[in-house]
């Protein structure tokens, strides 16, 4: 490690007739000087993801399951045929894009009410900023257990109980709408990611600008939507990106609150299930190289949105 | 917590103030303000909820109306920590703090010198490489926990700490490499320039001029990954068991108990959450640049 740091002393300041017209040295030893306090991160990456990933697309073609050591061999496409005649798994990706869709959007939209309302002055702001901050800061399990058990049960759950002080019957909450309570619960985790890159957004907002358009006699609706919501696009955009990556492979909450039953599996649960209960591996590697396959068609689009944000920061 | 806040913008507070703004309602002003506190409210009330139904009977948590006011006891804690039961939460408390701590020791080491070179004297690619360092977070984690799984049982490091720490070094060293160069192309190159004018080598560049700028943003780094690797539970579920078991891994102990638990569950929650909580108020006005890997400041 140290060593690396230390090869890092690169001669362009010391000889600058070895760089090139953009200042990157044309000279070898000092192109790998630059490269050496890169390589140890570079490479720990590549062997640590790269390689798993590569064994999974090798044993998607085998024949593999732990109950059936003996019958190991090549299997050519049998395990994606196996995948797509999966009446389950395709259900799993549809749950897997309806628990996403329903997770970003309401967030989303929570989260820019709450920064717009958190962007103004009022007594006790950063007291309600805490609170609205909270929840993203508990474990996921913790708080997928807390719902089940404190919030959504039917005989001594919170909601039901708030509802018996009004005379109200309340139902049984998991059992009735099963995705909806994993849904809520991870809008409640999730809010206030959302919150917090938007209100960044609205802070970054240009003071002057609004005010002179207020004394233009600019309604206050007028101003949100022709300058506020233009300028929070990039916001927006970027808000969704990072909570679809992290909610399309959520776990947690399917786990705890429903274990994968009444149609709640989503895609990690569903390979979770073939790999650890079913010990099928070579099934398994087949979803997983499915599920990759789609997330880099998706990705393709989200990261065009984010090399954006990188080349404005390159033309500045 | 008000210093954070209120800091970043002096100019909004003159445009609340200014003539133009004066359209808006007193009453407008309040109830807007009243509606941030109920929000705010509304949103902690099931962590109120968690910490104070924590600190109840089993009797008073399992009533059906809700106990706001009934007598506290430490019971649910004294449960969770095995006083009856014996089962112990600590060896996996410990497990987790060594996990998260030792892998985020590991990740700021490989990202400082990485994100040096993706910045201050950048690689001719470095653009390419930090899509590489992004991709890596697109692709889902799920899809190479088996081949991961595999490598583990055919070492025989199932249930090794160390195999599980090295896999959460990987999940984060992206995202800490995202903010690390985000914090270091703020610095201003005529620093640099006016350190090697004055004779000052790499080492003392590092130490006197980046290290004193960064040290706030490698901090909330760290917590950051530090967060994340705490709360991660698939990995460690397939890839841990008896000895090497998490926090996370052992609350999933919790998923199907019933009735007479609720404290303990609470208490559980709780004590779990503690250090993320500790760790995500402390890094709060860098939490921000940090969960959108710097794109956002």
């Amino acid at each position: 490690m140290t060593t690396a740091t230390q090869a890092a002393p690169t001669p362009t300041t010391v000889r600058p007739s070895t760089t090139d017209a953009q200042g990157f040295p044309t000279e070898p030893r000092a192109r790998w000087a630059r490269r050496a306090p890169l390589l140890p991160a570079l490479v720990f990456m590549i062997v640590v993801t790269q390689l798993p990933f590569v064994a999974t697309l090798v044993i998607s073609f085998f024949r593999w399951s732990a109950f059936r050591p003996d019958d190991r061999g090549f299997a050519g496409f049998d395990n994606y045929a196996a995948v797509f005649i999966d009446a389950d798994l395709r259900a799993s990706v549809l749950t897997t894009i309806v628990l996403t869709v329903s997770v970003v959007l309401l967030s989303l939209a929570f989260g820019l009410g709450i920064a717009l309302l958190l962007d103004r002055k009022f007594l006790g702001r950063s007291i309600v900023r805490t609170m609205i901050i909270a929840p993203f800061l508990v474990v996921p399990v913790a708080a997928a257990l807390l719902f089940k058990h404190a919030i959504y049960n039917p005989t001594f759950g919170l909601i039901n109980g708030v509802l018996g002080w009004f005379g109200l019957e309340g139902v049984d909450w998991i059992s009735q709408f099963p995705l909806g309570t994993i849904v809520f619960q991870l809008v409640w985790q999730w809010t206030p990611f959302m919150t917090l890159i938007l209100l960044a957004g609205l802070q970054s907002r240009d003071a002057e600008v609004l005010e002179a358009a207020a004394l233009d006699g600019a309604t206050p609706w007028k101003s949100f939507v022709f300058m506020t919501l233009p300028h929070m696009r990039r916001y927006l955009e970027l808000a969704g990106l990072l909570g679809a990556i992290y909610i399309v492979q959520h776990f947690d909450a399917v786990f705890t609150i429903t274990s994968g039953s009444l149609g709640t599996a989503n895609l990690p649960y569903t390979i979770y299930q073939t790999l650890f209960t079913a010990q099928n591996y070579g099934l398994a590697s087949a979803q997983g190289v499915l599920v990759v396959i789609g997330t880099i068609v998706v990705a393709t689009f989200a990261l065009r949105a984010v090399s954006s944000l990188l080349k404005e920061e390159a033309s500045r | 917590m008000t210093a954070v806040a209120a800091a970043p913008r002096p100019r909004r507070v003159a445009a609340a103030t200014a003539p133009g703004r004066t359209r808006e309602s007193r009453a407008t002003r309040m109830g807007l303000g009243l509606a941030a506190w109920a929000v705010g409210l509304l949103f902690a009330l099931p962590l109120l909820w968690m910490v104070l139904t924590s600190f109840h009977s089993e009797t008073d948590a399992a009533s059906p109306t809700p106990q706001v006011f009934a007598p506290l006891t430490l019971e649910g804690y004294r449960s969770f920590f095995g006083e009856s039961s014996g089962a112990s939460p600590w060896p996996s408390l410990i497990n987790s703090l060594w996990a998260a701590g030792v892998s985020t020791v590991l990740v700021v080491a490989l990202a400082v010198p990485a994100a040096y070179a993706l910045s201050v004297r950048p690689v001719r690619k470095w653009s390419d490489v930090m899509f590489f360092f992004l991709s890596t977070k697109f692709l889902p984690a799920v899809a190479g926990l088996m081949p991961l799984y595999l490598i583990a049982g055919r070492l025989r490091i199932l249930d090794n700490i160390w195999f599980l720490l090295i896999i959460y070094a990987a999940m984060n060293l992206p995202i800490a490499v995202w903010m690390l160069r985000s914090f270091l192309v703020d610095i201003p190159p005529a620093l640099f320039e006016a350190a090697a004018l004055d004779g000052a080598g790499l080492m003392m560049t590092l130490r006197r001029v980046i290290m004193p700028i960064i040290s706030p943003g490698v901090a909330a780094t760290a917590l950051i990954c530090f967060i994340f690797a705490w709360n991660e539970m698939l990995f460690a579920r397939v890839l841990t068991g008896v000895t090497a078991g998490t926090a996370p891994v052992y609350l999933t102990g919790f998923v199907t108990s019933q009735g007479q638990f609720l404290a303990q569950v609470c208490a559980a929650a709780t004590v779990v959450s503690l250090p993320v909580l500790i760790a995500g108020f402390a890094a709060q006005d860098k939490l921000v640049q940090g969960l959108s890997m710097g794109a956002v400041k």
